[in-house]
């Protein structure tokens, strides 16, 4: 077994449980992004990977050997941290060779490896720089060629974009991208950014207080989510989650609440029957509203739009649907003006349904 | 609407506003640091300047300073010739160098095993650091009767613990040597340990992280980032004991006197003696010139081949 696995993982610092049962399991070489709010114990669980943390209880595993209890070095691991931690007192070569001469590595093979990571990361031109001539985002390519080097079995981000302006995170996330095709190396990403999430994990790990909520795809974590905590996290602008009640008219299913009445797709009828008696939590996503109807599923909503935020090809609305807040993101191309109140469509096969209590999803395939 | 092929400012602008001749608020620092300059003069410069001054007199004691004559040279050209200023200078030299290399590599390794939080590092801190809080004075006297040969502890537990034979400590010049040593060792170590603790203590913890995790050992890590990332702490902590060892003088004589014959006679306490006890305060203020000038030599060497400056960095 390769990879690396984490079996019920306990943490804790005095009486204060951090991490009360976690158990992932990674494969080799994937891209595995942990997200969730601040204090989730995201970084945690990157750390007792690294061994900077001494778990409770449970046991880790890194390419099939037991590392519950060895040091850092001994894992074979890079880590690149959010605060870059680079050697103020070595300048650029110094610092990304560090680790290899450590190591005892050949003078001739650090100084290959090194150029191809400098080369790679376009930092040939400040390898005699100290860190404190460069910029934020050289500074943090540093970083990154300080853990290319290693070329060690895993690779541990902690969040290491966010310091960097929107424009530089974005082209580095692609730079990520690509660096994961390249290397092909196992790489584990924490981020509470859940862009950062979306666009570079093969699989998302979900956390919230602790626990993780859910792992899957981008695209299972989104179509799919298990819970409205996962609902709301995963997509820009986020879900809108409004109360409905459920009733039978006509061999339909309709949701109905203050200012909407919903008529679900037949796929969510089981479902929803098993829920009625509950009442349930509806979950709509801002991009399933339009402006014109699109087919039979559109259903109109009214919409008492407070503020147009015109992005380009769409606007983000800012809307009351009823007494509920919500938002809408509307492909209405770049010529059109602030789209103002009125009637909307949304695409009722888009629709989520959540159990109103729980907040577990009701319409899950599994 | 501007689409950059027309003039944007095509709008009257108001009149400009002269450019100021100086930054708004360029003379703030000077008047903040102002003041503190002036005291400084006063209490540093003036003394500097009077020892040049009189060092070119041969002013005794009870003589008025109009009357003393001007020598020119002369006190420099014996000095030059009196080998007793050489053979303090020598003991000042053989003291600085066991005081300052036990003191930094004491303090440097105490600081080093204390640092990380473990049972009772905070207690063992604050009983360690008293020494640094009683005057030199205080601390002359209570070493002096601790190395008493007759009623000296010293003495007592040296015999009653490890059988060692009584030792009139401070009558022997070897002894003396030793003894002004360690008493220097027991105070100032603890000066050492604090500021470098202070200073491992502010190192930036994901930095000495990422040490590790690039596989340094626990003595790679030391050598090669939290020493080097410390240095100019270290720097300045060098320097400052440098210029105490150059500069004190009331443990020695309080302790020794300075004696026996001379072997425990630092520059200092020997102008001290030229000055008060020999009266000849014109030549004790040519050996404070050559005090001022080694003090400052290697206070300059230090500062430019280590420039503590340098490695400054908000990285
Ligand atoms: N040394 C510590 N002692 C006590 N509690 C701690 C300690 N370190 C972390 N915690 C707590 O553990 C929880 C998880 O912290 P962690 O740093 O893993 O959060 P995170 O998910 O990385 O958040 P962020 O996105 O803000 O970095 C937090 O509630 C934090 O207060
Ligand atoms: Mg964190």
């Amino acid at each position: 077994m390769s990879g690396v696995q984490l079996a019920h993982i306990r943490k804790s610092y005095g009486s204060v449980e951090v991490i009360p049962d976690l158990s992932l399991d990674i494969a080799e070489g994937e891209f595995v992004v942990l997200v969730g709010p601040s204090g989730c114990g995201k970084s945690t669980t990157l750390r007792m990977i690294a061994g900077l943390e001494k778990v409770s209880s449970g046991q880790i595993a890194i390419a099939g050997r037991d590392v519950t209890w060895t040091r850092p070095k001994e894992r074979d691991i890079a880590m690149v941290f959010q605060s870059y931690a680079l050697y103020p007192h070595m300048n650029v070569a110094e610092n990304m060779s560090f680790a290899l001469r450590l190591a005892g590595t050949p003078k001739a093979e650090v100084q290959d490896r090194v150029h191809r990571a400098a080369d790679m990361l376009e930092l040939t031109p400040y390898l005699d720089r100290k860190p404190k001539d460069l910029s934020g985002g050289q500074r943090q390519r540093v970083a990154m060629g300080r853990s290319i080097v290693r070329d060690a079995y895993v690779f541990l981000f902690d969040e290491p974009l966010s310091n960097l302006d929107a424009k530089l995170r974005a082209s580095m996330r692609t730079e990520l991208a690509l660096l994961h095709q390249r290397l092909d190396r196992t790489m584990i990403y924490v981020t509470h950014d859940q862009i950062e999430a979306m666009t570079m994990a093969d699989r998302i790990v979900i956390m919230d207080g602790g626990r993780i909520q859910q792992v899957g795809t981008p695209k299972a974590v989104y179509n799919d989510p298990v819970n409205t905590f996962v609902a709301t996290f995963i997509g820009s602008p986020a879900m809108t989650l409004v109360p409905a009640d459920l009733s039978e008219e006509g061999g339909r299913v309709v949701a109905r609440g203050d200012g909407f009445a919903l008529p679900l797709p037949d796929r969510l009828k089981a479902a929803a029957r098993r829920a009625a008696s509950r009442g349930v939590t509806l979950g709509l996503r801002p991009e399933h509203f339009a402006a014109t109807p699109r087919g039979q599923d559109d259903a109109p909503v009214h919409l008492d739009v407070k503020v147009a935020e015109y992005i380009g090809s769409s606007q983000y609305l800012a809307a009351r649907m009823g007494s509920h807040d919500i938002t809408a993101a509307v492909e209405v191309g770049p010529e059109a003006d602030r789209l103002t109140a009125g009637t909307y469509h949304f695409d009722t096969q888009r629709l989520y349904l959540f159990d109103r209590r729980t907040g577990d999803s009701l319409t899950r395939a599994g | 609407m501007t689409d950059g092929t027309t003039d944007p400012l095509t709008r009257p602008l108001p009149a400009p506003t002269p450019r100021p001749r100086f930054e708004a608020g360029f003379l703030t620092p000077y008047a903040f640091i102002g003041p503190a300059l002036v005291v400084m003069a006063a209490g540093l410069l003036y003394p500097v300047v009077m020892a040049f001054y009189l060092s070119f007199y041969d002013w005794q004691i009870g003589l008025e300073l109009e009357d003393a004559p001007f020598v020119g040279l002369t006190n420099f050209g014996r000095m030059l010739v009196d080998h007793q200023v050489w053979e303090v200078l020598w003991v000042t030299i053989r003291f600085g160098f066991w005081t300052i290399t036990i003191e930094m590599t004491l303090g440097i390794a105490l600081a080093l095993l204390l640092e990380k939080p473990i049972r009772g590092a905070s207690v063992f801190r604050t009983i360690f650091i008293l020494p640094l809080m009683v005057s030199p004075v205080v601390v002359g006297l209570i070493w002096r009767y601790l190395f008493d040969a007759r009623v000296g502890w010293i003495n007592y537990y040296a015999g009653a613990w490890f059988g060692i034979e009584p030792q009139i400590w401070l009558g022997d010049p070897q002894l003396a040597f030793f003894a002004i040593v360690f008493v220097d060792i027991w105070q100032w170590t603890p000066f050492i340990f604090i500021i470098v603790l202070a200073g491992l203590q502010a190192l930036p913890s994901e930095v000495v992280e990422a040490s590790t995790i690039d596989g340094a050992t626990w003595w790679q890590q030391i050598l090669f980032v939290k020493l080097p990332m410390i240095r100019s702490i270290l720097v300045i902590a060098l320097l400052m004991r440098l210029i105490d060892v150059f500069r004190g003088l009331e443990v020695m004589l309080i302790m020794t006197g300075g004696g026996p014959g001379r072997s425990t006679e630092l520059l200092s306490l020997h102008i001290y003696n030229r000055a008060f006890e020999t009266q000849q305060l014109g030549y004790a203020s040519a050996i404070s010139v050559l005090l001022i000038l080694i003090v400052f030599g290697m206070s300059a060497a230090i500062l430019l081949l280590a420039n503590p400056m340098r490695e400054r960095s908000d990285v």
